[in-house]
């Protein structure tokens, strides 16, 4: 038995690929639904009810991939360069920690049309400036970035844990802990009424959309990929590495301060070192199962936005713990990985 | 002043930076081993957090410390399994393998824990292990207090640390090992056998940064609770690369990084209300980021670390 690199891969077989992964996923899952007594046919069920059954339910999902779907694109736009960006969870702290300071401290009395765009951006370069600190380290002192950006997102936390017991406290919060809140003016303005879903799903869907066309039909995305494929037949063929993998940080650390910015400005209202149920660490999962695409991402992201919402539900519905989601979406990345093991290589006898 | 020279005087301190360092020595030994076969393991961070739960488990379920310790290391090896499997066989990306295994091990032990311990107002606990008193070092004025205070897993530790270098660096298995780190071609033209000697290196450093998860809830605290690993995983992952893969200079690399944990939980309480708390608990992590700029360059990095090897296939 030996392996043998396929020569292309079939589109086809890209879109199946993130399809089997997941059912492989599911029917582990089920395995430990199982384990904790509850019916699993049931159980899968109620996690599609409890996710898309109901138009509260429906547009609660879709909230929640807007985040999902931002991080995704940030994990997306820097592996395909090998940037190992795993610090978007800390990016998208400091994003939404911007977007609230600018709103409430600076501008809380600048109309929507000027405070809006001006929040966003202020989370966007939040995100990109603390991205661009862990790729100077590696530019300059061949630091892995991996681990720099894990490390940063403790710092991220503890940071915005700091600004918000005391310049940012909020006095009429009898002493919870939580930021002032975003002016009335900075919030987003919702899509549906009577849900929490805004406009940032369309501003993450457009990003995709934009992202999309900047990889595939732009120089700078053709240098990106090529600093992912090959380093060093990218710099022999004239790209300007150091500046490329600099741009891509920018983007991706932005897309991830952008990711904190419309949840803080489109559900939130306020900053909490809760805010994040690990947003930054799920847009891995999302960005793999994605097959690094990103306009997979969508898909991926409210495939991921599903897992937690209606396995959430689920759980308490049937009295298992509710880590069931966590457990499902992780095994859907190990299972990702293997298949995509498969598209690359064949067995042959 | 007076303040600093109080706490650096106090044994309380020297027994805790023996009491802080002892996961990080476990961890950071594991992830050296993982790293001198080629492979560098990012579950690390969900093991130890399996290992936590896995070891308090089973002594919660009537099992005795040790073999708490030893079932922590069995699923440790499992896992590291897993990313063999992954990073060995299928040579996928270790990166993204590693960060899979993290989350899946994290999240999995959370849910087994919810699953057997019924949510209770108060965590339940176990009796951890309790200090070994050795005669006449442990009533040693100062000293006895300072350094022979500490539990059973803290010397295992210590003497793991020694076992590793005399294994890596002076045993037939030990070259073969840093061999497949270095040029796995070379290995295996030697005949030796570079898939084997890494899923064994990931098996053992695997169980290794377990049992350092497994120290947290046996023997520093006494429950287990979700995210109580705290990012130590990844900073024993920096302290690999501080040690420039060695593991005498891992330990010490653990023990100065203790030190000055255990020296700013004190500065603490002494300058409370001047500084954020919170600028203290960054400390660690932004140690770590310093120590890695520091000796990155300086460090030798095992040469086919983070390459899979295939044979027969050109890298």
């Amino acid at each position: 038995m030996r392996l043998e690199r396929r020569e292309h891969l079939s589109p086809l077989r890209a879109v199946t690929t993130p399809l089997i992964a997941v059912a492989v996923a599911l029917a582990i899952a089920g395995g430990l639904i199982a384990l904790a007594g509850a019916p699993v046919l049931q159980a899968y069920g109620r996690i599609v009810t409890e996710a898309f059954g109901s138009r509260l339910a429906a547009t609660e999902t879709l909230t929640r991939a807007v985040p999902l779907m931002l991080t995704g694109l940030a994990a997306a736009v820097a592996f395909r360069a090998r940037l190992w960006n795993i610090g978007a969870e800390g990016q998208l702290y400091l994003g939404a920690t911007a977007s609230v300071t600018v709103s409430a401290l600076l501008i809380p009395d600048a109309p929507p049309m000027i405070q809006i765009p001006l929040l966003l951006l202020a989370g966007a370069m939040a995100g990109m400036v603390f991205l661009l600190l862990p790729l100077w380290l590696r530019l300059r002192f061949q630091v892995d970035e991996v681990v720099t950006t894990l490390l940063l997102n403790f710092v991220a936390v503890l940071f915005v844990s700091m600004l918000i017991d005391t310049v940012l406290k909020d006095p009429l919060a009898f002493g919870w802990p939580q930021s002032v809140p975003v002016a009335d003016n900075g919030m987003l303005p919702k899509l549906i009424s009577r849900s929490r879903l805004h406009i940032g799903l369309i501003i993450a869907v457009a990003l995709a959309v934009a992202v999309w066309f900047v990889q595939s039909r732009t120089v700078f995305g053709l240098q990106s990929r090529a600093a992912g494929l090959n380093p060093g037949g990218a710099v022999f063929a004239g790209v300007p590495l150091g500046r490329t993998l600099i741009v891509v940080a920018m983007i991706s650390g932005g897309l991830a301060g952008l990711a904190g910015a419309v949840e803080v400005m489109g559900v939130k209202g306020y900053v909490t070192t809760d805010l994040s149920p690990g947003y930054g660490y799920s847009g891995i999962v999302v960005a793999m199962l994605a097959g690094l695409n990103p306009l997979g991402v969508i898909a991926a992201a409210l495939f991921t936005a599903m897992m937690y919402v209606g396995a959430d539900g689920m759980s308490r519905a049937m009295g298992i713990p509710t880590y069931i989601a966590d457990v499902t979406v992780a095994l859907s990345l190990l299972s990702m990985l293997v298949a995509l093991f498969f598209t690359q290589y064949k067995v042959r006898r | 002043m007076n303040e600093i020279m109080d706490i650096l005087g106090s044994a309380g301190l020297w027994a805790a930076v023996l009491r802080i360092a002892t996961p990080l020595i476990f961890g950071t030994l594991g992830a050296l081993l993982c790293e001198r076969a080629g492979v560098l393991n990012l579950g690390i961070e969900g093991i130890m957090t399996f290992g936590a739960m896995a070891g308090w488990l089973a002594v919660y379920q009537g099992a005795d410390l040790w073999t708490g310790l030893l079932v922590a290391a069995i699923c440790g090896g499992i896992f590291g399994a897993l990313h063999a499997v992954l990073t060995v066989t299928l040579g996928l990306s270790q990166h993204v393998s590693g960060l899979g295994v993290t989350l899946f091990a994290a999240s999995f032990s959370y849910y087994l824990f919810r699953l057997m311990v019924p949510v209770a107002g108060t965590p339940p606990t176990i009796m951890p292990f309790a200090p070994v008193d050795i005669p006449v070092l442990s009533d040693l004025p100062f000293l006895g207090q300072a350094l022979f205070n500490q539990t059973a897993p803290t010397w295992l530790a210590i003497g793991l640390s020694a076992v590793l270098a005399w294994g890596l660096f002076r045993t037939p298995l030990g070259l073969a090992i840093r061999m497949t780190g270095e040029n796995p071609q070379a290995a295996d033209a030697q005949g030796l056998n570079p898939t084997a000697l890494r899923y064994g290196a990931v098996i053992a450093g695997s169980a290794l940064m377990a049992m350092g998860g497994a120290f947290l809830t046996l023997s520093a605290f006494n429950s287990f609770f979700p995210t109580m690993v705290q990012g130590r995983g990844w900073i024993c992952i920096a302290l690999v690369v501080f040690a420039s893969w060695r593991p005498g200079r891992a330990l010490l690399g653990a023990l100065l990084f203790a030190f000055f944990d255990a020296f700013q939980l004190r500065l603490q309480t002494v300058l409370t209300g001047d500084i954020p708390y919170q600028i203290f608990l960054m400390i660690p992590y932004i140690l770590s980021i310093i120590a890695l700029a520091v000796m990155a360059r300086r460090a030798r990095v095992p040469q086919a670390l983070m390459k899979p090897y295939r044979r027969g296939e050109r890298t």
